[in-house]
């Protein structure tokens, strides 16, 4: 075959230096990524439940998959995950896209806007979960008195109570600490756009409306999808937020797939059971991870134009 | 200063690309070696195998009798000045002229020494302490030179080092390369896609294409005599006419159907119609100074292939006229149609 | 045009604004007495008593917690920084065969959910013995701070040219001196960008510290925040006053580095 032909001694020194850069690295992912991974898997087909030693370790195939399957709580844990995650992933993206093309004009206080911009993002998510919960606590929380005062509640909420009212703190919380990452992302993407693009679009005489549809969103879409991969896939994995502002509850109306998976393991201490929770929401992660990867690759190499 | 030899030198990619076709070329020492050809035709890839920079395939190089195929560039002594002149950013500019010695371990006095030595000589003096960002295109040029110089290599390698100048400036440092050159006695290899410098600057020119060496030889013997027809079109300003070789009879003794005529602009001249070896209707003049360059397009009607004829500048000569051109019949190319080599006249 | 100017002022304002609310009411509630704080709240803090915060670090203690992130998260920041730029250098630079699935490698157990990893890294660090250890944390956060600080690396040393790198070994460095003596020092922002992001990823980890501490010992400020537990009802005051000195450090080092910050997550981003 042409070309190859074997490697010079150049080349592998190279190569030689630069496994050996590498490993570190990958040795450390791999025991602890890797492995338990695997392990988990393994777990998975296993009964194993710690609160019931005696009835050992033994091999149940699929059992564990199965119950899960018939679980209504994880069916509804499923639901409450993607609903999240379409939810806000949605509304970061349409706030934060608004933002960025605010931003995207703006010169003046660039500083403070990115300052300000950041600070959510930066702080511990449990943290913003508490104090959103601060706001939306019991009755007179100050998302109640400024509800009322401008009058659109005529009678205080008790927000965490109810199944479905308890989501719009949680939501609140997620798109007040990432959308400014979002819309930085976008940021970076529109000033990316020759700003001849847009001159020529307007000399042949598009308005604004148009130009927006025809010049910025098509070259703003490798953007769009990398904060739309990243998003989603956090927005999959959400635990730390939920658990500090309603627990999951009341009841079970507000926890996604990763805190069931973590009640079920750390709580119920039923290890097989839990490890088929994560084996599935592995499953799911890697997946939408896949399918943007095959879309994202597409569009960055310019595939379909 | 050592002599540089490349014996059957190839070089593939993974991705199927040939970059370089079996190159063999002696390069002898204390020559200054013009590497020439258009964009993509394995110039660069050729100097940085050279330079160690890229692995060949297969072949050979040697430096001074000495295989350094299997050596990484540091082993080499060999100094490259790049086309950006990858100067260090971070370092001053006596801190960039030193690097190299710093690196193999030179004595500090000694250091001192050749660093002054060669700022001097580049007029870098003032500028010693300064770093790279605060240089203006010139002197940057002028520090890359003289971290080369100071390592006092067996070979120097320069990589299109004057394409990011503006052309005055180009100008001049073509004259101080082609002093530096005397005055050092250096063996240089040097890549360009300008045939201008090459010619000035070379004693020998390589024109290359598509990996493959088409004519090694001294500028002028290229000029007057290509080795084939894509040498002929490229070198020379501007390029040489090409013509069936059948279109004007009684110009070559040997069958002139399967050949293509070469001739160069400066070897045609303009005189009034029917009084040529044919007729042409001029179509563009331009003035430029010390010549008129003419593009007219051959036969009576004007419907033939478009020559350019370079003319004195009192020629009386009008578009939209007919002229007549006459071919000096000394400096006529032939070439076969197909291959492209050179035909006997 | 002129005269649609105001909606991006209107916009960034609105921005700011909603940012910085949340914080501000509760520095505002960190400074309320108990008692007042679910009774008619208003912008301002009326008698401002010191009485939560004074509670914080003298009954709950909160040095504790404070201590075991400084140290989780600057020796997960060290490691990372070190072993991660050797890793970057080596993908962004160096030719070798595996390179591409290494990288995706990487990337992709960035993208895993910790959740997966829980059971078995809490197995194996029991049989280890390093539960509620320093240990037990900074090694499960070098795995996954790793592929961050990775890919934030890659994208920095690609932006710097390759000819330096070339021009240095010509003029006699092997790789490994090129790169100490020619990349390092230029990509130290780029390295100082990527620590402080890889420090606030480890400070702000829960999961893991969660999972993996049993007390005040070695909990870490977001686990410690997060269990808060007075003895009739949810002591709301310390809590903010927690709340408040736990985003402090974070905030500042954010506000000082904001430029390259942004630029460290977008250019990677971005360009992919």
């Amino acid at each position: 075959m042409p070309g190859a032909e074997p490697i010079s001694g150049v080349e592998r020194q190279e190569a030689r230096i630069a496994w050996w850069l590498v490993l570190p690295a990958v040795l450390t992912i791999m025991l602890v990524a890797l492995f338990p991974l695997v392990w988990t898997v393994w777990e998975s087909l296993h009964l194993h439940d710690l609160r019931m030693p005696w009835l050992g370790r033994p091999f149940v195939g699929l059992g564990n998959y199965a119950d899960a399957l018939r679980e209504p709580r994880f069916w509804g844990a499923l639901g409450h995950t993607a609903f999240f995650a379409v939810a806000s992933v949605g509304l970061e993206l349409l706030v934060g896209l608004w933002f960025a093309l605010a931003l995207n004009r703006a010169f003046r206080g660039r500083g403070l806007v990115r300052a300000a911009v950041l600070v959510p993002w930066a702080i511990p998510t449990v943290v913003s979960a508490l104090l959103w919960r601060f706001m939306f606590e019991g009755q007179h929380g100050i998302a109640n008195a400024a509800l009322m005062q401008i009058g659109v509640v005529r009678e205080p909420v008790v927000w965490l109570i109810h199944p479905q009212l308890a989501w719009v703190p949680v939501i609140l919380a997620d798109v007040w600490k990432t959308t400014p990452f979002v819309a930085l992302l976008l940021l970076a993407g529109l000033q990316n756009i020759d700003a001849s693009l847009y001159e020529a679009a307007r000399i042949d005489g598009a308005s604004a409306r148009r130009q927006f549809r025809y010049v910025t969103l098509p070259l703003l879409q490798p953007a769009i999808l990398v904060a739309l991969i990243f998003r989603t896939l956090d927005a999959f994995r959400v635990f730390d937020l939920i658990y500090a502002l309603t627990g999951g509850g009341p009841g079970t109306s507000t926890e996604p797939i990763a805190l069931y998976t973590f009640n079920a393991l750390l709580q119920n201490l039923q290890f097989g059971y839990g490890s088929a929770l994560s084996v599935i929401v592995f499953l799911i992660t890697f997946s939408l991870a896949l399918l943007y990867i095959r879309f994202l690759g597409a569009e960055l190499t310019g595939a379909r134009r | 200063m050592a002599s540089v030899r490349l014996e059957g030198l190839r070089k593939t990619y993974p991705n199927g690309h040939v970059a370089a076709q079996g190159l063999d070329l002696e390069i002898v020492d204390g020559e200054f070696m013009v590497l020439v050809g258009p964009s993509g035709c394995g110039k660069s890839t050729a100097l940085r195998m050279i330079a160690g920079l890229e692995t060949p395939t297969g072949g050979r190089i040697l430096i001074g009798e000495r295989d350094v195929t299997a050596l990484p560039p540091q082993d080499r002594d060999i100094a490259m000045v790049f086309q950006t002149y990858a100067l260090y950013p971070h370092m001053t500019v006596r801190e960039n002229l030193a690097f190299g010695l710093r690196m193999r371990g030179t004595e500090k006095g000694e250091i001192e020494r050749r660093v002054g030595e060669a700022s001097r000589a580049l007029g870098l003096e003032p500028v010693l302490d300064r770093k790279p960002a605060q240089l203006s295109g010139g002197q940057r040029q002028r520090v890359a030179l003289g971290r080369a110089i100071v390592r006092d290599p067996k070979v120097f390698l320069f990589d299109e080092p004057l394409s990011n100048l503006d052309a005055k400036l180009r100008v001049e440092t073509r004259a101080e390369l082609a002093r530096l050159h005397r005055r050092l006695g250096a063996t240089i290899v040097y890549v360009t896609h300008d045939q201008e410098e090459a010619m000035t600057l070379g004693s020998r020119v390589a024109v290359m294409r598509d990996g493959f060496l088409q004519q090694v030889a001294p500028p002028m013997d290229m000029y007057r005599h290509p080795a084939n027809r894509f040498v002929a079109g490229f070198v020379g300003s501007p390029a040489m006419n090409f013509l069936p070789g059948d279109l004007i009879g009684g110009l070559r003794q040997g069958a002139a159907r399967d050949a293509v005529l070469g001739v160069r602009p400066h070897d045609m001249t303009l005189v009034s119609a029917s009084a040529g070896d044919i007729d042409a209707l001029v179509d563009v003049v331009e003035p430029r100074g010390s010549e008129l360059l003419v593009y007219l397009r051959l036969g009576p009607r004007g419907d033939g292939p478009e020559v350019k004829v370079v003319a004195p500048p009192e020629t009386s000569v009008e578009a939209e006229r007919v002229a007549g051109v006459k071919f000096d019949r000394e400096r006529l190319h032939w070439f076969d149609r197909d291959s492209g080599e050179r035909l006997s006249p | 045009m002129n005269g649609r100017n105001w909606w991006p002022a209107v916009a960034l304002g609105v921005l700011v604004l909603a940012s910085a609310f949340p914080f501000y009411w509760a520095i505002v509630g960190s400074f309320t007495p108990e008692a007042r704080l679910f009774q008619n709240p208003s912008l301002f803090p009326t008698e401002p008593v010191l009485d939560h915060y004074r509670a914080l670090f003298t009954a709950r203690n909160f040095w504790l917690p404070i201590r075991n992130s400084l140290v989780v998260a600057g020796t997960t920041t060290a490691l990372c920084v070190i072993v991660g730029s050797l890793c970057a250098y080596a993908l962004a630079r160096l030719q070798f065969p595996g390179k591409v699935p290494l990288l995706g490698f990487i990337l992709a157990v960035g993208m895993f959910p910790q959740i997966s990893v829980v059971s078995p890294l809490y197995l194996l660090l029991r049989e280890l013995r390093l539960i509620n250890t320093y240990p037990g944390l900074v090694l499960p956060y070098l795995t996954f701070a790793m592929p961050l600080t990775v890919w934030l690396l890659v994208g920095f040393f690609r932006q710097l040219p390759g000819e330096l790198e070339e021009a240095a070994m010509v003029d006699g460095a092997g790789r490994l001196r090129a790169f100490w003596e020619v990349i390092v020092p230029l990509a130290l922002p780029g390295i100082a960008t990527t620590a402080i992001l890889t420090f606030v990823y480890s400070w702000n980890e829960f999961l893991f510290a969660l999972s993996f501490t049993l007390g005040p010992e070695r909990q870490t400020v977001p686990v410690a925040i997060a269990l808060f537990r007075g003895q009739y009802q949810i002591p709301w005051g310390q809590i903010l006053a927690a709340a408040v000195v736990a985003t402090a450090p974070v905030t500042l080092l954010v506000l000082a580095f904001q430029r390259r910050i942004v630029q460290g997550l977008t250019a990677g981003a971005v360009k992919g």
